[in-house]
């Protein structure tokens, strides 16, 4: 029905380039002329090759005879914008036409290459495999055309969704669809590829794929999943992290309208698989959510966390005073600098709360496990919202002894990912109910659920110490991280890197690492580690400028130009002239230098995180109840090529928003292991009033294009923090600033 | 359970739920609408926005025993057939979704308001659309497109008054 719908609005509305769009079924094609053309990475060509032969649907592209040209995404869309600007790339290169084009969600397999979506780098790792598979796709049209018009190759080029002959003879993709499938795959190596200068989809402005589902709302996300004869499931964990459920009132519970079951499950310990909880399960959601309200549920909590950020605050206190744990990096002689008293010393000390995703569609996961009978094996089927589709089947394999070709998983739309939808707990959770019930459920977490058992951006604490010269030059830097650490290790987000700016920029540095123990878990949050290093290292750089009396700008360009070894661009590491370029962008941009009275100022910040340098500029007035207003935030980029520019318009204007929201209100904390925070009435987020006019200026250098999911939103907050110092002359050293008696 | 009859897009629509229920759960389990959105069931995120009424209500917290005489429309009739609202297609144009979790929350607010209010300003729009919290940070498209909506609609009825216009006298209006 819906596929029908999509496909009659399309028509109507042609003029937004999505007339030829339709939703086709796999395999629900009929007719002749079915193509499927694949190409590969070079090491599965020789596969893909005998594959592409024996006709099954495992390609990135297929042609049909009415001219649609499906292309596959193999990577999840989560609002990142894969989905649309991985099938540019393919497009481009085989000289579709993009109105032609359909991009369909792909299943999971080793034949997509790397399917998980995070640390921007779809873009990164996928870009040549893209270019490869729309390469080898278009050599097999040529080579069709060729042999059906019996003229050489090298006498046709592609262009719209057409073989062109130098005579001016045309071939459309439709007519060449079934001849082109019975071509051989090009040797990948064999292939050539466009110049940019011809390029006519990759660098312009294409409206995301999937939009005309989203606006009439038929769009599947993973929780709009249904199946026959499915049942629905809540799932209940001890509040305090990791306690075991010793009994509940089940009785009680299945007695409750629409409840058809309510179990303990045990579980296996793991926080990342399956932690002990009590199922629910009905004949609606409704019906599960308000049981889960009424569970009574005596819990085991000897093996619980007992974590309070009381504590943890008094103990980072503690541990600031003293000298950093471990060395992770030393050059020179930092407490010579800071002896001599010809120099220019101060000290910050700066903390940042844990922070949770909150993705707005919460976790959730249907799943269908069948019993094998008379000999059959036993079958997993799995329909999951998810950042790392690959690495399901594998772990479900290991705890439930289903072969892995029993085991079918269903990527959905992603209602937001933000590095949540890297564990899979909630798939486990979904499989062992269904196991247990007999039938398919969809198991739904509330919002509850969802925050007080999510894998928090760790919080931290952070003690530096620098010095400027008499020339107002940073000479000396000294930074104590206070991170998070579980069984001695950094938890997720909470590593102390030499690689961190300005560790190596500087003649005297010195960084050292302190890990309290906690049991809370810990995951990646948009832009690990980047999200608390940027904030805290580009507020002390301005601390050391003003130290100077010297122009932040110039004090910042500075620092880029004292790194003597030189690095490649082509690497995956700060480089000063890309620094240095966005920086000096930014600040012309945002008119850098303008005076501004009443509570007024700018604010200057740069960080280089997943490949992209960026460099930000915040404009913001605080009045006499401390309540801010961020007028606009001027943003310079670079990240290579710009594939699709509203995506990554969209990526930047998101990432300031997620930054701002963060920065503003948000905040975790925990006592006796238990989650204080519960929804959004006590974790507050930014709304529409506060949201900033977003200025996003690319510079599109030659290097490789890369990701933009996240490196736009750690220089979000030092920016918006210099900016209050210059309106107020008030230094923001801790997140979220409602801590500090600020409002937005 | 009690039968309720919903009008839901202009149809009437049987149920046998509890009372309790509120219509998001109706209309997304019992009814597969699945446009509207849980987000967090307290009335504080807009997914779940409909129109009851002709008012944008946040439905996850609205139990069915009170939507019997009620006119509930939903994302998915807001289109009419084929054609979409000034609000979807300006949608589109703007390329306003990331996850797109949220929109369908988000149109049916601003459709709301613009119905209300057909020449908002952004103060305007920023009141209206508080209550629809986007994780992605969309609002600035979300702002743009309200205004391009706001646009379209006020020159299709500058198109009606044209028409009025070649109206001839001693015509009647019915024909």
């Amino acid at each position: 029905m819906n596929s029908q719908f999509v496909e009659e609005v399309a028509r109507e509305i042609g003029n937004v380039q999505l007339s030829r769009r339709k939703l086709l079924c796999l395999g629900g094609i009929a007719g002749a002329g079915l193509v499927l053309a694949a190409a590969s990475p070079s090491s599965l060509a020789n596969e893909l090759g005998t594959l592409v032969g024996s006709g099954e649907l495992n390609a990135f592209v297929r042609l049909s005879s009415d001219g649609t040209i499906t292309i596959y995404s193999a990577r999840p869309d989560m609002g990142q914008g894969v989905k649309t600007s991985l099938p540019m790339i393919v497009a481009e290169e085989m000289g579709a036409k993009w109105s032609d084009v359909v991009v369909l969600q792909s299943g999971v397999g080793e034949r997509y290459g790397p399917q998980w979506a995070g640390g921007s780098m779809s873009v990164a790792s996928s870009y040549d495999y893209m270019r490869e598979v729309g390469a080898s796709a278009r050599e097999m049209l040529i080579s069709a055309a060729s042999e059906f018009l019996e003229l050489p190759r090298s006498q046709f080029s592609v262009s719209n969704s057409e073989v062109i002959h130098s005579s001016g003879k045309r071939l459309s993709f439709a007519e060449l669809a079934a001849r082109a499938a019975r071509q051989a795959v090009p040797d990948p190596s064999s292939l050539t590829f466009k110049d940019k200068s011809d390029y006519t989809i990759i660098g312009t402005s294409i409206s995301g794929v999937d939009n005309l589902e989203i606006v009439t709302g038929s769009a599947l996300f993973g929780i709009d999943t249904h199946v026959p004869d499915m049942l629905y499931a809540a799932y209940y964990k001890c509040p305090a992290i990791g306690g075991k459920a010793l009994e509940a009132n089940l009785d009680d519970i299945k007695r409750l309208p629409g409840i058809v079951d309510a179990f303990i499950v045990k579980g296996d310990g793991n926080v990342r698989q399956l932690l002990s909880g009590v199922a629910v399960v009905g004949d609606s959601t409704w019906a599960v959510f308000e049981a889960e309200k009424k569970l009574k549920i005596k819990w085991d909590k000897a093996n619980a966390s007992r974590d309070s950020w009381t504590q943890l605050v008094q103990t980072a206190k503690k541990l600031s005073d003293s000298e950093g744990g471990s060395v992770i990096y030393r050059k020179g002689d930092v407490t010579k600098v800071f002896g001599d008293n010809a120099n220019k010393v101060i000290e910050g000390s700066y903390s940042y709360s844990f922070v949770a995703h909150l993705c707005l569609e919460p976790m959730n996961c249907t799943a269908s496990y069948r019993v094998g009978s008379r000999g059959e094996k036993d079958s997993i089927e799995i329909w999951v919202p998810t950042q790392s589709p690959s690495s399901i089947a594998p772990a479900i394999q290991q705890m439930y002894g289903v072969d892995e070709d029993q085991i079918v998983v269903n990527v959905t739309r992603v209602g937001g990912g933000f590095g949540r939808r890297f564990t899979s707990e909630f798939v486990f959770e979904a499989v062992e109910i269904s196991k247990h019930m007999g039938c398919p459920i969809k198991l739904t977490w509330t919002r509850e659920d969802d925050i007080q058992h999510d894998y928090f951006r760790a919080g931290g604490f952070q003690s530096l110490k620098g010095a400027v010269d008499k020339k107002g030059k940073l000479i000396a830097w000294d930074q104590h991280f206070i991170g998070m650490g579980n069984n001695g290790k950094p938890t997720s987000g909470s590593r102390f890197s030499r690689n961190e700016f300005p560790l190596l920029h500087l003649s005297n540095t010195r960084g050292t690492s302190t890990l309290i123990e906690i049991d809370t878990p810990c995951g990646p949050w948009r832009a690990p580690g980047a999200n608390t290093h940027a904030f805290v290292v580009q507020s002390f750089i301005h601390e050391l400028a003003h130290l100077s009396g010297r122009d932040h700008l110039e004090f910042l360009l500075e620092i880029f130009d004292q790194r003597s070894r030189k690095i490649s661009g082509k690497g995956r590491s700060i480089n000063n002239a890309r620094a240095t370029s966005v920086t000096k962008l930014v600040a012309e941009k945002a008119g850098w230098g303008r005076n501004f009275q009443n509570g007024r100022g700018l604010g200057l910040a740069f960080h280089y995180s997943h490949a992209g340098h960026i460099a930000e500029v915040a404009e913001v007035s605080v009045d006499a109840q401390k309540k801010i207003t961020v007028h606009k935030v001027t943003v310079a980029v670079d990240v290579g090529p710009i594939i699709n520019t509203s995506g990554a318009l969209a990526q930047v204007e998101g990432s300031v928003m997620d930054g701002l929201s963060a920065l503003i209100g948000q905040r975790i904390t925990m006592e006796g292991g238990q989650i204080e925070q519960s929804n959004l009435h006590d974790y507050p987020v930014l709304r529409i009033s506060a949201a900033p006019k977003v200025d996003v200026h690319f510079i599109e250098s030659d290097n490789p294009s890369t990701g933009l999911g996240e490196p736009a939103l750690p220089p979000l907050a030092p920016a918006v923090g210099n900016a209050i110092f210059a309106a107020t002359g008030k230094r923001i050293r801790n997140m979220p600033l409602i801590t500090e008696g600020y409002s937005i | 359970m009690p039968e309720y009859k919903l009008k839901i897009n202009g149809e009437v629509r049987k149920v046998n739920v509890h009372q309790d229920m509120p219509l998001l759960w109706v209309l997304r389990d019992s009814l597969g609408l699945i446009g509207s959105k849980y987000g967090c069931g307290i009335g504080l995120c807009g997914a779940c926005t409909v129109h009851v009424d002709g008012l944008a209500t946040r439905s996850c917290m609205l139990p069915v025993a009170d939507m019997v005489d009620a006119e509930i429309k939903t994302i998915e009739g807001l289109a009419n057939g084929t054609v979409l609202h000034p609000v979807q297609k300006a949608w589109v144009e703007k390329d306003v979704a990331q996850c797109g979790y949220c929109q369908a929350g988000q149109i049916m607010s601003a459709v709301a308001l613009l119905e209300d209010n057909p020449n908002p300003s952004e103060k305007d729009i920023d009141l209206a659309m508080e209550g629809n919290y986007c994780r992605c940070g969309t609002y600035n498209r979300i702002r743009e497109a309200i205004q391009i909506a706001a646009a379209e609609i006020m020159s299709s009825e500058t198109l009606d008054i044209t028409a009025v216009e070649y109206w001839e006298p001693g015509r009647s209006i019915d024909e």
